[in-house]
């Protein structure tokens, strides 16, 4: 498959683009692989993907039990960021930003990451004291936080409300310029491309039904494609975690699956060019290259496997929204959608070996799924293929809850519709 | 999403408060034993289907209520006081219902 270059699209606008190929097999699944990841979203991919490159493990499965990328990956609101308080959230995150950084010239395909920055507006001297803790945590981690003062809100971002008769007056706001916005979409395909061009069998519509044991060892997986055998078998499935675990007979872990809305609405003309979060209530906001704004809030609060939410969330979202933009009080919402999220219950992802012999696991992302995903794949990948995680993703296993060493960067307890 | 609260009828969501999972059991106070403890606090059956869990009608007669709905639909199939089904000697200490306040 050739690369993406100025000189392939000129030869293929000459042609009438009707010689384009498709940028990944289908390839029918092999008896046996030495990995097969389960869950063709973005972590899956980006597991693959640094399988093959960071450790020459090619002879590796991704089975998607739908179309590829059809789960959260193109479910999220597109935020990147590492504007986190403890070290180890830091650590990890900041090393997504820096693959983030990178991503596009590395994948070979424009995952269009946009530097746009990410503005956290503090709405009380106390919101705004945390913050700023927050941000001096940042810079001490080797971060960027910049507190901006509301004149400087003012000019960087103008429809913001900074009356001082808002409902929430806005008292200052923690600044991330590195952080920013990815097309969702073309991270699912240009991992996949990247990885399916390293010999990584990709393949679709193939429901894991259940795994194959021999003994405690998971020796391989039953699907609706028939049964496939591998050495290695992770799991990456986001908000299906509690059911693909119960398949190999986990039935309790340490997480809940929630449901998340997300919105957009009509085409405006340029009107915001960061991502701007309300601290008076939980909104994000970002407008994308089309025109529309992307945005969402809370969980809907309880347990759900359902892609889809109720309206108080939408109500609360909207209210949050014109609070901070009265300007958008008519702008109409084109589609809402849910998404299912795998809270953890401390609000931290969990990569890890295990639970069982011969099983990797990758859950609990909360609401930092996509920011995640280079990282996700990067440590996931080193943890499946050295048997043990590496230092950045160490503190991040599963038995950190049975060892009293919880990294709680809300301070919420194990509470996971507040994480 | 409507809840029908025993004691008030039919109400929207929006009045209700969720106060978790309703499956966990409450070890034995007596006991020592961390691994139980941890199970208890972290470990979640977390089912893609029926659900038993507690909700609080919080904007209305705040009473604390024992709902079984499915996590796949929001269909909800019963709705009952939690102190009819759940008696508790530690009822006094929080809330109303040390198992219903959740963790």
């Amino acid at each position: 498959m050739a690369e993406y270059s100025l000189l392939s699209l000129l030869k293929n606008a000459w042609s009438g683009n009707r010689d384009w190929k498709p940028a990944w097999r289908k390839p029918d699944p092999k008896p046996e692989y030495d990995v097969i990841i389960v869950g063709g979203g973005g972590h899956g991919l980006a597991t693959a993907f640094y399988l093959a490159k960071e450790h020459g493990i090619t002879n590796v499965a991704v089975l998607e039990k739908g179309w590829l990328g059809s789960g959260n990956i193109g479910r999220n609101t597109t935020i990147v960021r590492s504007n986190y308080l403890l070290p180890e959230s830091i650590r990890f995150y900041d090393f997504s930003v820096k693959l983030w950084e990178n991503l596009s010239h590395e994948l070979n395909y424009n995952v269009m990451f946009s530097q746009r920055g990410i503005l956290n507006l503090a709405h009380s001297p106390a919101q705004a004291d945390d913050y700023i803790r927050r941000g001096n945590a940042m810079r001490h981690g080797g971060g960027d936080g910049v507190w901006l003062t509301p004149a400087e809100i003012a000019k960087k971002v103008p429809g913001v409300d900074l009356s001082q008769n808002a409902r929430f007056p806005v008292v200052g706001g923690l600044l991330q310029p590195r952080a920013g916005t990815a097309r969702h979409d073309a991270v699912a395909w240009g991992f996949a491309r990247g990885a399916d061009r390293r010999g990584v069998d990709i393949i679709e519509n193939c429901e894991v039904t259940g795994f194959l044991r021999d003994g405690d060892n998971v020796t391989g997986v039953k699907t609706s494609r028939g049964e496939i055998r591998a050495k290695k078998v992770a799991v990456a499935v986001a908000g299906s975690t509690g059911r693909v675990m119960r398949l190999a007979g986990i039935d309790r872990l340490p997480i809940e699956s929630h449901v998340l809305q997300a919105f957009v609405t009509e085409s405006l003309k340029p009107f915001v060019d960061t991502v701007v979060t309300f601290g008076g209530g939980h909104l994000y906001m970002s407008q994308s290259d089309k025109g529309s704004l992307v945005f969402g809030g809370d969980l809907d609060g309880y347990n759900s496997y359902a892609q889809r939410g109720n309206l108080p969330v939408v109500e609360e979202v909207m209210s949050e929204m014109v609070a901070m933009f009265p300007s958008l009080a008519r702008v109409r919402l084109l589609r809402s959608w849910g998404g299912v999220m795998d809270m953890s219950m401390d609000g931290t992802p969990i990569i890890t070996t295990g639970p069982l012999p011969g099983m990797y696991l990758n859950t609990g992302w909360c609401y930092g799924g996509f920011k995640a995903t280079p990282a996700s794949g990067w440590l996931f990948a080193w943890t499946i293929a050295k048997n043990t995680p590496h230092e950045i993703n160490a503190p991040f296993t599963l038995d950190r809850f049975h060892r009293g060493a919880i990294i709680d960067e809300k301070g919420q307890g194990a509470t996971p519709k507040l994480h | 999403m409507q809840i029908t609260c025993p004691y008030c009828g039919p109400r929207d969501l929006a009045e209700f408060a969720y106060q978790g999972d309703a499956n966990r059991t409450r070890p034995d106070p007596a006991s020592t034993d961390q691994q139980v403890w941890n199970a208890y606090v972290y470990d979640r059956t977390n089912p893609a289907g029926e659900h038993r869990e507690y909700w609080q009608h919080a904007g209305g007669c705040r009473s604390h209520l024992l709902v079984v709905r499915s996590t796949l639909t929001h269909e909800i199939t019963s709705v009952g006081f939690v102190h009819d089904k759940t008696p508790s000697p530690a009822r006094s200490r929080r809330r109303g219902s040390s198992k219903g306040a959740g963790a």
